[in-house]
């Protein structure tokens, strides 16, 4: 008993009940979106210089673009799914979740993969023109987030097999609960303003 | 126990900030329509052109609200105030980049460019 007590105090001395770990993981959320901002910005203003290159008609495919919106949401769901069952403390049913998120986040990176070579192969890269510049630039940093919550993803799963549902365990995967999320909301507005606004 | 309740009089403690399967079936469900409505719109020819922007900026906007209130459980309940008032202090943030460059950006393009110049031309100028 007096343990459990000590190990509660010591856990409330160095890191609280997480509560300010997941408000101070919001602001950095926050200033990850003033990023995406500016990159939006950005591809707004340079969108029509396509310096006689191809535009947004000619070089992307709207089902294929509807096929990784399709993946990154039911991530979205299975991840959710994970939460519920960490509440609910099955350590098994978390990791089968936290499994399937990430076969389906990897699968998102790959059809971008895929979709920026055949890009390049055809001749547009990012040294074409401004529009493909600032697509390459916000697109890719998106991505880039999605694979470094693939890896985040990664090393939980392998924490929680090991050390199982723990205070850490929940509080870091309330954290990562948080980014996978936001991302989704981020790539709702890239399909929406990169690849829907280049068809209209 | 009463401070409690009268705080939050339509909330039940048990599924406070933690979601439940309901909530996440519900968003998940709306996201897919938003989602298949805003394609539809740009791929079919349902919707008249001059109405498409404002339709998918409008959808885009519904599932933003969508999935806040329903994956990220953002709302007015004591403990989601403090990212609540953060994520709208970011927003105006955003809203003063984004509008402010494109009105900037395009001020200037249509003040100072008489006319679009090719990567050739414009090497040609030099």
């Amino acid at each position: 008993m007096s343990t459990s007590v000590i190990g509660n105090t010591h856990i409330h001395a160095g890191q609280g009940d997480g509560t300010n770990t997941t408000v101070g993981f919001w602001i950095y959320l926050m200033s990850d979106c003033l990023i995406f901002a500016v990159l939006f910005a950005t591809f707004g203003v340079l969108a029509a210089n396509t310096a006689g290159g191809p535009g947004a008609k000619e070089l992307f495919d709207l089902p294929f673009v509807l096929g990784e919106t399709m993946l990154l949401l039911v991530s979205s769901f299975t991840f959710g799914a994970a939460m519920l069952n960490l509440h609910a403390g099955r350590k098994r049913s978390v990791v089968g979740w936290l499994g399937a998120t990430f076969v389906l986040g990897a699968s998102f990176i790959g059809m971008e993969v895929y979709e920026f070579t055949k890009l390049i192969h055809e001749g547009a890269t990012p040294a074409t023109s401004a529009f493909l510049s600032a697509y390459f630039t916000l697109v890719g940093t998106h991505g880039l987030h999605v694979a470094c919550g693939l890896l985040w993803i990664a090393i939980m799963t392998h924490q929680i097999m090991r050390h199982g549902l723990d205070g850490v365990a929940r509080r870091r995967l309330a954290c990562l609960s948080l980014f996978w999320h936001f991302l989704d909301l981020v790539w709702i507005c890239v399909f929406t303003f990169v690849y829907l606004r280049g068809f209209l | 126990m009463m401070s409690a309740d009268l705080l939050s009089p339509h909330e039940p403690a048990s599924s406070s900030s933690h979601g439940s399967m309901k909530g996440y079936v519900v968003g998940f469900v709306l996201s897919l329509a938003i989602t298949l409505a805003a394609f539809g719109a740009v791929m079919s020819n349902v919707v008249p052109h001059h109405m498409r922007l404002a339709i998918i900026v409008g959808l885009c906007v519904i599932q933003l609200v969508v999935q806040l209130v329903y994956f990220l459980h953002m709302g007015t309940s004591r403990d989601q105030r403090e990212n609540t008032a953060i994520f709208l202090c970011t927003g105006l943030l955003i809203a003063i980049v984004v509008a402010g460059s494109l009105w900037v950006m395009h001020n200037a393009n249509v003040n100072m460019m008489a006319a679009p110049m090719s990567v050739q031309q414009a090497i040609s100028h030099e």
